[in-house]
């Protein structure tokens, strides 16, 4: 006789999970209910990137991030490369060129110290790069096994200029959706290297500081809506929060989602979704359509946007929620990515 | 690689829906064995394309949906070990056993890593000999194979501190199964094409006799699925019930003799229970005598499991077609892939979840018009 029954619901974590880092829903549960209760603030209830704060007059961006990635060199770049340009972009999404860093690092007992070396001469290779000064910092050590050999959390400011607010409450159906050039390259260059899985071609992590490409957008008009870097959990996540901060719904043209051939191959080989790999080096943009050529021409005229794409727009059916017109001419929704994404079986 | 853009253009798309389109006179209901066609249907949105007439219903081929809930709490209990490295593919660290998944048991302290191949999890055992390194070795017949070689090679080696914990199972008896159900209505079956190109199609003749179904062996890009589909309908509007391979550039009709070799030596055949359905006869393989103390459970004797089952979820029923996802009454509201009652709200290649995402548009898939978007 056949059973029909399964187990019981998981329903909370008793403790942290990777997944709560992922990114997606978990990290965003995290944030909802234990940090900003306990925070309390209303900048802190803008949830960006970056916060958009006053101050003494000035309107700073300001905003943090801890890298922990591993192995720590990888193709096209390393931690130290990300430790710059993520808070770098994270501030350029807000509009703003960032003007300092602070730079901390938190060791593990016994790092070879060529190889801290290599990490800070990348950070200052990246900042000189990036236009922006590294002005403080500290150093913690902890004992051997109680970390993973190097982790680096940045903190930044930057002015925002004048005129610019970029929000995803300023979203409105009808805005055109654009993507700075392809995705996935990031995630799955770290992904080769720790697993040790070689593709036919060497995949090289998009790491790059957007600030220039944002102020070359804002030059042609400062009335883009709203930035994002879709790092973590990728374009499906940065397009979810937008979504739902938005309260509009989002329609993406699958096809026109530009993802590297040997990007596309190794994902079909691991199960992954391109749409929720990890980029570096990549922005999407909400802008309103009679600026959309012109914001466009100039992404393509600089080197970080020559791949630049309308990829969909803004609609005002399902808000919420991120719909994919396929190839064929089906729909399927984007969902927000829950934790991590997990190889698949077969 | 190629096969992705190629098996993937629009046009051949629409010629491939419009051939369907014109074949279908009456409903038809046909079931996609395998997990990774499931994927691949609602990735494409190839369901709403096709005609009112034909449903696909989603089958039971999905290895992490059907893994037995008593060998996942054995998996808890194994990786919780302090001794032990417990390696799996990705997928299965978020199914949910009694109580936890092995996300948990990682954050509790356990020793779980994602491998991408059982030889990685071998390899592991090789630069720890003070540890017990355990491989999850779930699936159909399309992970045995790498599986079996792996304990051959860990037996030729001498690697005594690596072993398998195994739950395979096998698709003609799981088709026997759903055939034989008096409320079976799947009328043609899109045979899962990876692992015909294991084993071969010599299986299929037979239940394609016996329970008058047409069987197409069918691969897994979006054209491939259409070409399915398309030689199904045709069969079945034309009364027939044959085995047709519509995925010859990965299928023999003899399979893979090296790997079948390998599954013979290293498996044999026993009864195994699926998740959310019970056990199927022979439909499963275990390791063989030769290799038995390669065999975690019996090395790890894990006794004393108490599996608690609550029959809120319905998992069984979706995964024989018996109930679409959205018909329970848990579905969405105390079942969600954040929240799942059962792993087919939780694997990607879960119909539960899938359904999960439509639902949020306000309902099923709509219908819609078969105009590719380039």
């Amino acid at each position: 006789m056949l059973s029909w029954t399964c187990p019981a619901p998981l329903r909370h974590q008793p403790r942290v999970v990777m997944g709560h880092g992922g990114g997606g829903a978990m990290s965003a549960e995290l944030v909802e209910h234990i940090f900003a209760p306990a925070f309390g603030g209303e900048v802190l209830a803008q949830l960006g990137d970056a916060a958009a704060v006053t101050l003494g007059g000035a309107r700073l961006a300001f905003s943090t991030d801890s890298y922990v990635v591993r192995p720590l060199f990888f193709p096209g770049g390393g931690i130290g490369d990300l430790a710059v340009n993520g808070t770098v972009n994270d501030l350029a999404m807000s509009g703003a060129r960032a003007a300092y860093l602070s730079c901390a690092f938190i060791l593990e007992e016994g790092v070879e110290m060529p190889v801290l070396a290599r990490v800070a001469e990348a950070i200052g290779a990246a900042a000189r790069a990036a236009g922006v000064e590294v002005a403080t910092g500290d150093t913690k050590v902890v004992e051997s096994g109680h970390g993973d050999g190097i982790y680096v959390n940045t903190a930044g400011i930057g002015l925002i200029p004048a005129g610019v607010d970029l929000r995803p409450q300023r979203v409105v159906p009808g805005d055109v959706v654009i993507v700075s050039g392809a995705i996935g390259a990031h995630g799955v260059a770290v992904m080769s290297v720790r697993e040790g899985l070689e593709f036919e071609a060497e995949i090289e992590s998009d790491t790059a500081p957007l600030g220039g490409l944002v102020a070359a957008m804002l030059a042609v008009t400062p009335d883009l809506h709203v930035l994002r870097d879709p790092t973590r959990g990728g374009l499906a996540a940065s397009l979810n929060e937008i979504a739902a901060a938005a309260r509009v719904g989002v329609v993406v043209r699958e096809r026109a989602v530009p993802v590297p051939p040997a990007v596309a191959n190794a994902c079909s080989v691991l199960g992954l979704d391109p749409m929720y790999v990890a980029n570096e080096g990549k922005l999407v943009a909400f802008v309103p359509p009679e600026h959309a050529d012109a914001v466009l021409a100039a992404m393509r005229a600089h080197p970080l946007g020559a791949g630049a794409v309308v990829i969909g727009e803004a609609v005002a059916d399902h808000p919420g929620t991120v719909v994919a017109r396929t190839g064929l001419g089906g729909t399927r929704v984007v969902d927000l990515p829950i934790g991590e994404q997990l190889p698949r079986i077969c | 690689m190629k096969y992705l853009e190629e098996f993937q253009d629009p046009g051949l798309a629409r010629r491939l829906l419009d051939s369907i389109h014109s074949t279908v006179t009456r409903p038809w209901a046909l079931m996609e064995v395998c997990g990774g066609q499931t994927h691949t249907i609602i990735r494409h949105g190839i369901d709403q394309l096709l005609p009112e007439q034909v449903e696909l219903i989603h089958g039971p081929g999905c290895p992490v949906c059907v893994t037995p809930l008593e060998v996942i709490d054995k998996a808890l209990e194994i990786a919780s070990r302090p001794d032990v490295i417990f390696c799996s593919f990705g997928d299965m660290l978020r199914v949910p056993g009694t109580g936890r998944d092995l996300f948990g048991v990682r954050s509790e302290g356990g020793d779980v890593r994602v491998v991408y191949s059982p030889l990685d999890a071998l390899r592991i055992a090789e630069r720890n000999p003070d540890r017990q390194v355990v491989f999850f070795g779930i699936g159909f017949e399309t992970t045995a194979p790498p599986n079996a070689m792996t304990v051959h090679q860990a037996r030729k080696l001498g690697i005594r501190n690596f072993s398998l914990l195994v739950s395979h199972v096998r698709v003609p008896p799981a088709i026997d199964a759903i055939m034989r159900s008096p409320s079976c209505r799947v009328q043609a079956f899109l045979a899962a094409g990876h692992v015909c190109s294991v084993m071969g199609t010599g299986e299929y003749p037979r239940l394609a006799e016996q329970y008058q179904v047409p069987i197409v062996v069918t691969g897994f890009e979006p054209l491939d699925i259409l070409e399915g589909v398309r030689r199904t309908v045709l069969q079945l509007e034309r009364g027939e019930h044959t085995v047709d391979n519509a995925y010859q550039r990965a299928v023999r009709p003899e399979g893979n003799p090296a790997a079948l070799a390998m599954l013979d030596d290293v498996f044999e055949v026993t009864d195994r229970a699926w998740r959310g359905i019970g056990v199927i006869p022979d439909s499963g393989w275990r390791l063989s005598e030769r290799y038995r103390d390669f065999d975690a459970e019996h090395r790890f004797e894990v006794s004393g499991i108490d599996t608690a089952e609550p029959a809120a979820c319905r998992a069984g029923e979706v995964l024989q077609g018996l109930l679409k996802p959205d018909r329970c009454e848990a579905f969405g509201t105390v079942c969600t892939p954040r929240t799942p009652l059962g792993a087919t709200m939780v694997s990607s290649e879960g119909a539960c979840a899938a359904y999960y995402l439509y639902r949020r548009l306000g309902a099923a898939p709509a219908r819609q018009e078969a105009t590719p978007v380039v």
